[in-house]
């Protein structure tokens, strides 16, 4: 139970949900997109989150459609991460998000609520920077397609009145091999210390990373030198720490430092999964 | 709309309750509607003592909205009757306190439902959603797994 009060509407069409958010911006009112809603009764409950009105936006049928076309796989906003798991449609994908919460807490969150989410791992976005997917957002002045890189700088940068509908990733990607790792402090759900998603497409390796920083990544730096044939495996994990961006988190999962420790053992251990020529 | 007034289909019963906007299916269930079965816990989705089965899945009534659960078919502990994890839980002393064991015999329940032949690996990240405060956990597997042995 949450100690204030809001408007709660569950529009059935996308135009009706776009209209809503236009009006109630209109009259000043602080809404919110809802989509699994675990953040507003979470931290709504202990203060850091308030809202004047919520727009749940699950019975939007373009924010549940889950399917392939000829090129690509197109994944709703709104459908839960169980559902994304049961369907099995992107490997990667299914790996990351049973790691994400617990089973039945997936079945309530959604993908793009935790794309979307303030609490910062995110960690179902990793899949799509590594798969350079597409954002198709719906606000005011229409649908917007965009590329994920385009879009996503630390976070979804959305503008007001804007609900994140889908996303689209190109069939090519969905059977390239992968490995997804992620270390938590402790027990086997909930939070991680470090989740690292490495994909490998052709011969050259991608990598994405939620827990290191305060905010998921993918780094092409990064990634050029982890490519890079000149150099050792060593030099490579040892040059790949001097370009990360920052700042390193340091907090109750770990500090900074142990951080870059086990970042460093868990490159090599993709490294030499994945078999990148060294 | 800040308050609503709805219609819940609980354990089969049609009820017709206002609730708040703000008001938690857990909230509602236990205060309005006199099933206390559901405990409050952690109530931030972390130990699953609230859980509760919403059209075949379980569901965490302490992460969902009243008004989110119309039209939806809710079952809480007070809904299953002799059924064969209830049997189990007793035989294989799967509980202490006991405060855990609605949840876990929700989450139990929807997963016999769901995957009568389920191994050990899908037990266990299922009954990952639930915490035992006494630490019955190897109890708790036998009963479940007492359960899908049988079938
Ligand atoms: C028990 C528990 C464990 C968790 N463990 C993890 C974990 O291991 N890893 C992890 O990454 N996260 C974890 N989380 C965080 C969780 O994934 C996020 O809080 C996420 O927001 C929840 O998804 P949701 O669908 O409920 O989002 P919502 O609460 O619906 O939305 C989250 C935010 O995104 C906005 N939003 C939602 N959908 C849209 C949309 N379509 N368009 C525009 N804006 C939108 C909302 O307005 C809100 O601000 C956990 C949460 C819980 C409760
Ligand atoms: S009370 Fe709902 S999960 Fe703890
Ligand atoms: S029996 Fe006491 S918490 Fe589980």
């Amino acid at each position: 139970m949450l100690s204030f009060d809001f408007d709660y509407y569950k529009p059935v069409t996308l135009k009706e949900a776009v209209q809503l958010l236009e009006t109630l911006e209109q009259q000043e009112k602080k809404t919110m997109v809802f989509s699994g809603g675990t953040e507003l009764i979470t931290l709504g409950r202990i203060d850091l989150s308030i809202t004047e009105a919520v727009i749940d936006i699950k019975d939007i049928q373009e924010c549940r459609v889950m399917g392939l076309n000829e090129k690509n796989l197109v994944l709703g906003s709104a459908l839960s991460l169980t559902k994304i798991e049961k369907a099995n449609l992107f490997p990667l994908l299914t790996k990351v998000s049973s790691e994400i919460a617990d089973h039945t807490a997936r079945g309530k969150i959604t993908l793009g609520g935790n794309i979307c989410a303030k609490i910062f791992y995110r960690e179902a976005v990793l899949p799509f920077l590594l798969t350079d997917s597409q954002v198709i957002i719906a606000g005011a002045k229409g649908i917007k397609v965009l590329s994920i890189h385009d879009i996503f700088h630390e976070e979804l940068q959305l503008e007001k009145g804007d609900i994140l509908l889908q996303l689209e990733t190109e069939k090519s990607f969905l059977g390239s091999p992968f490995l997804c790792i992620k270390r938590r402090q402790q027990w086997n759900s909930g939070y991680p210390l470090i989740t690292i998603c490495a994909l490998k497409v052709g011969n050259e390796i991608r990598v994405a990373i939620s827990g290191f920083c305060p905010f998921p990544f993918r780094s092409k730096v990064v990634e050029e030198i982890l490519n890079n044939d000149r150099l050792s495996l060593e030099e490579r994990i040892n040059t790949v720490i001097e370009v990360l961006p920052g700042p390193i988190l340091n907090d109750v999962e770990g500090s900074s430092k142990y951080r870059v420790f086990v970042l460093k053992n868990l490159l090599r251990e993709i490294m030499m999964s994945l078999k990148v020529e060294v | 709309m800040k308050t609503h007034t709805i219609v819940l289909n609980v354990n089969r019963e049609i009820h017709m309750v206002t609730v708040r906007s703000a008001d938690t299916l857990l909230y509602v269930l236990r205060s309005k509607l006199g099933l206390t079965g559901a405990k409050p816990g952690c109530l931030n989705g972390d130990c699953g003592a609230c859980t509760v089965n919403v059209d075949g899945w379980p569901m965490k009534s302490c992460l969902m909205l009243a008004v989110e659960a119309v039209g939806k078919k809710i079952t809480t502990i007070e809904g299953l009757k002799d059924t064969p994890i209830q049997q189990a839980f007793v035989e294989n002393f799967a509980f202490q306190c006991g405060y855990c064991t609605p949840g876990f015999i929700m989450n139990c329940h929807s997963l016999i439902e769901q995957h009568p032949d389920a191994d050990d690996e899908k037990i266990r990240e299922w009954l990952e959603s639930n915490i035992c405060r006494c630490t019955g956990y190897e109890e708790i597997k036998n009963a479940i797994k007492s359960v899908l042995n049988k079938d």
